[in-house]
């Protein structure tokens, strides 16, 4: 009993403390701790629920929050598009009915779903969190079993405030080494996936660990497990520390006072144990990386920036031939061309990999005195109200809009496709995104995904650059 | 949920790795259209030339393969979002199982709520009906989920693994949510422990965000 104790992963203990009950064939019937409803599904599920006569089962568990229909212009409201109009009011109506919290537009609370669960101390260590989206799996970042689900999958929540899952294989990716100058989460995120694949993760929960992990703050952390579903795995955790716990003390949702101490000695049993074994492990040499640029239309087509675009006639598997010769051909890219100076029509600064403060600030550091490329647009979108309203403070809105961006309210924006905001056909963009996928920002848009630093200076000189180069 | 027990059918080879749920259906036909009328916009983006005529270099557009119920597909197929429009937009095309060496995470558990089946084989084997689909006379197969078979133009039968629990629940055509609620003693015993053992979970009234 005791070595089986001492032999669990952060990823067995989170999860075997929310089974409610084993079902048939290896399936398990998980509580979940936090529901979170955006827009896009939230109010149809609630519709649907209450179609069947069914109840929230938990409205405290449960918090509605607009991101993916919203506009984004400075003087936007909830009926800007007439997606959002329709979408809003579903979702704020069913949210009010359900005596479920909704975090409406113009309050601190609005945001994208997966930037203001942390920021509110909504998403704590040790919670299973799901939400309509799959970049649900951000939340790990904090240590919470977090992943996203469909829209059966949903009402299925709501109803019950449990999930039929089966438990996935695990998986550690364990960083090591001090980051580079220049070098962001993104960066180190983007060169993994370049390195095991976009399907490495598959049926897998990921852990990711090492000194590269302990040292990032929990923004950082936030970044790197947002894409983990780019990794292929619907679940990405980082194993709770004092960095997490000092991130979250004091903030709206989280437990206050002694409530506070009692919650910390909890997340301080659930990192993996020493002696805890993992189905798959990798280790990286997180020193190495360089700022990453994407050349195709998955995340695993990446190289460094100062690398040159590959050449898909030296690979010898047929089949990622043509696939990379596909990508090649939407992106508009020649095959061993330097990928740096390659012109581009838009920025994009936000989103929930990286819409948080920090971004905004490692951004604002490149753009500082500088100004935007004619040839560009270039916006900054914060992640929610509350990072906006911070940057504000600090001036950082300031230093964007002298430089020629545009400086807009919280949400999906440029990340969704379905909001109004979208790159043209043909038309290059580099973006802080988490997806390159072929009409992703629009049809046929080209889409290079990157840091926000690496964005910022994309901006500036008008092609894609070494942020490092700009100083 | 419709059941799945046997389906014979034309059979469409697209074998490219990691098809994700954007192609499969784009965001933007995520508002405003029902869950039936998302068939027309699968593989929008191939399927389509920009004057919205049909792209004959597609291969689900060729004549051979209309009508096409089951799909043999790459690895990975339907990485990426959550939307569960993927899975309708697929149905409403007219498919009722794909066949790949491996499958997206919440691609699958969406697949599975609703009636359609995921075959996953090593990609040898994957490979090797998709070569036949493509060079035999009639591109048909038969999926039997009683017996876990796939039946090949040449009447070669390959077993598949599947989840017993899952298969079950497409061979009833199960509804889970009136079944998990038939546990919901279950989920209140196990609540009323955690609310002592973790109360901070359960304390979110008194908070207020302006």
């Amino acid at each position: 009993m005791v070595l089986q104790e001492r032999s669990l992963t952060l990823f067995d203990k989170v999860w075997s403390s929310h089974v409610v009950t084993g079902l048939a064939g290896g399936v398990s019937l998980l509580a979940i701790d936090r529901h979170l409803l955006h827009d896009l599904e939230g109010g149809a599920s609630l519709r649907r629920i209450a179609e069947r006569g069914l109840k929230v089962h938990n409205p405290e568990l449960t918090f509605g929050v607009p991101d993916h229909a919203v506009a984004t212009a400075p003087d936007r409201r909830a009926d800007s598009t007439p997606n959002s109009s329709r979408l809003l009011r579903e979702l704020k109506e069913g949210s009010e009915a359900s005596e479920i919290t909704y975090f409406d537009l113009g309050t601190e609370g609005q945001g994208i779903v997966h930037v203001i669960g942390p920021e509110l101390g909504l998403s704590q260590p040790g919670m299973t969190i799901v939400c309509g989206d799959s970049h649900a799996c951000t939340h790990g970042g904090l240590g919470a079993l977090s992943f996203g689900i469909g829209a059966t999958e949903i009402m299925h929540v709501l109803a019950t405030q449990t999930l039929r899952q089966t438990k996935p294989k695990t998986m550690r990716i364990a960083l090591e080494g001090k980051l580079a100058p220049g070098v962001a989460a993104k960066d180190v995120i983007l060169a993994t996936i370049g390195r095991i694949g976009t399907d490495a993760g598959n049926g897998h929960a990921v852990e990711f660990a090492g000194t590269t992990i302990r040292a990032m703050s929990v923004d950082q952390r936030l970044t790197v497990c947002n894409l983990s579903i780019e990794l292929g795995a619907k679940i990405g955790m980082i194993a709770p520390d004092d960095t997490a716990f000092s991130y979250l003390a004091g903030r709206a949702y989280a437990p206050k006072g002694e409530m506070f101490d009692r919650a910390c000695a909890h997340w301080r049993t659930l990192p993996s144990d020493d002696d805890a074994r993992f189905d798959v492990e990798h280790t990286i040499d997180a020193a190495t990386i360089a700022p990453q640029i994407t050349w195709g239309t998955s995340p695993q087509d990446v190289i460094a920036v100062d690398q040159r675009i590959p050449d898909p006639t030296r690979e010898t598997d047929p089949q990622r031939r043509q696939a990379m010769e596909a990508a090649l051909a939407y992106m508009g890219l020649t095959p061993g061309e330097a990928i740096e100076g390659t012109p581009v029509d838009w920025v994009f600064v936000g989103s929930c990999t990286n819409g948080r403060l920090s971004d905004i600030r490692e951004a604002a550091r490149v753009v500082a005195g500088r100004k935007v490329a004619p040839n560009v647009r270039a916006w900054v979108v914060p992640g929610s109200e509350s990072t906006q309203r911070a940057a504000e403070r600090e001036g950082l809105d300031k230093i964007f809009l002298s430089a020629g961006f545009e400086w807009r309210k919280a949400g999906c924006s440029m990340c969704a496709g379905i909001n109004g905001d979208t790159v043209a056909p043909g038309q290059r963009s580099v973006s802080t995104t988490n997806r390159n996928f072929v009409g992703r920002q629009g049809p046929n848009a080209r889409t290079h995904l990157a840091s926000p630093a690496m964005a910022a200076a994309a901006a500036i000189a008008g092609r894609i650059a070494d942020a490092r180069k700009l100083g | 949920m419709e059941k799945f027990t046997r389906v014979t059918g034309i059979a469409a080879p697209l074998m490219k790795a990691n098809i994700d749920t954007d192609v499969i259906i784009p965001a933007k036909r995520l508002v405003g259209h029902q869950r039936g009328e998302l068939g027309a916009f699968a593989f929008e983006a191939y399927r389509y030339r920009p004057d919205r005529t049909d792209n004959p270099d597609f291969v689900l557009n060729l004549a051979r393969y209309r009508g096409a119920k089951i799909l043999i597909t790459g690895e990975h197929f339907g990485c990426g979002s959550s939307r569960e429009s993927a899975v309708w937009a697929l149905a409403g095309f007219g498919f009722r199982c794909v066949i790949a060496p491996s499958f997206g995470d919440i691609f699958t558990n969406n697949a599975f709520q609703n009636g359609m089946l995921l075959i996953r084989l090593p990609k040898e084997q994957v490979d090797r009906l998709a070569a036949e689909i493509e060079s035999g006379s009639t591109p048909a197969m038969t999926v039997d989920l009683q017996s876990r078979t796939v039946t090949a133009p040449s009447g070669a039968e390959t077993p598949f693994e599947i989840d017993a629990e899952r298969r079950q629940a497409l061979l009833e055509g199960r509804d889970e949510i009136g079944m998990t609620l038939a546990r919901d003693a279950d989920i209140l015993a196990f609540q009323e422990r955690d609310r002592a053992a973790r109360p901070w979970i359960y304390q979110t009234g008194q908070t207020q965000v302006s």
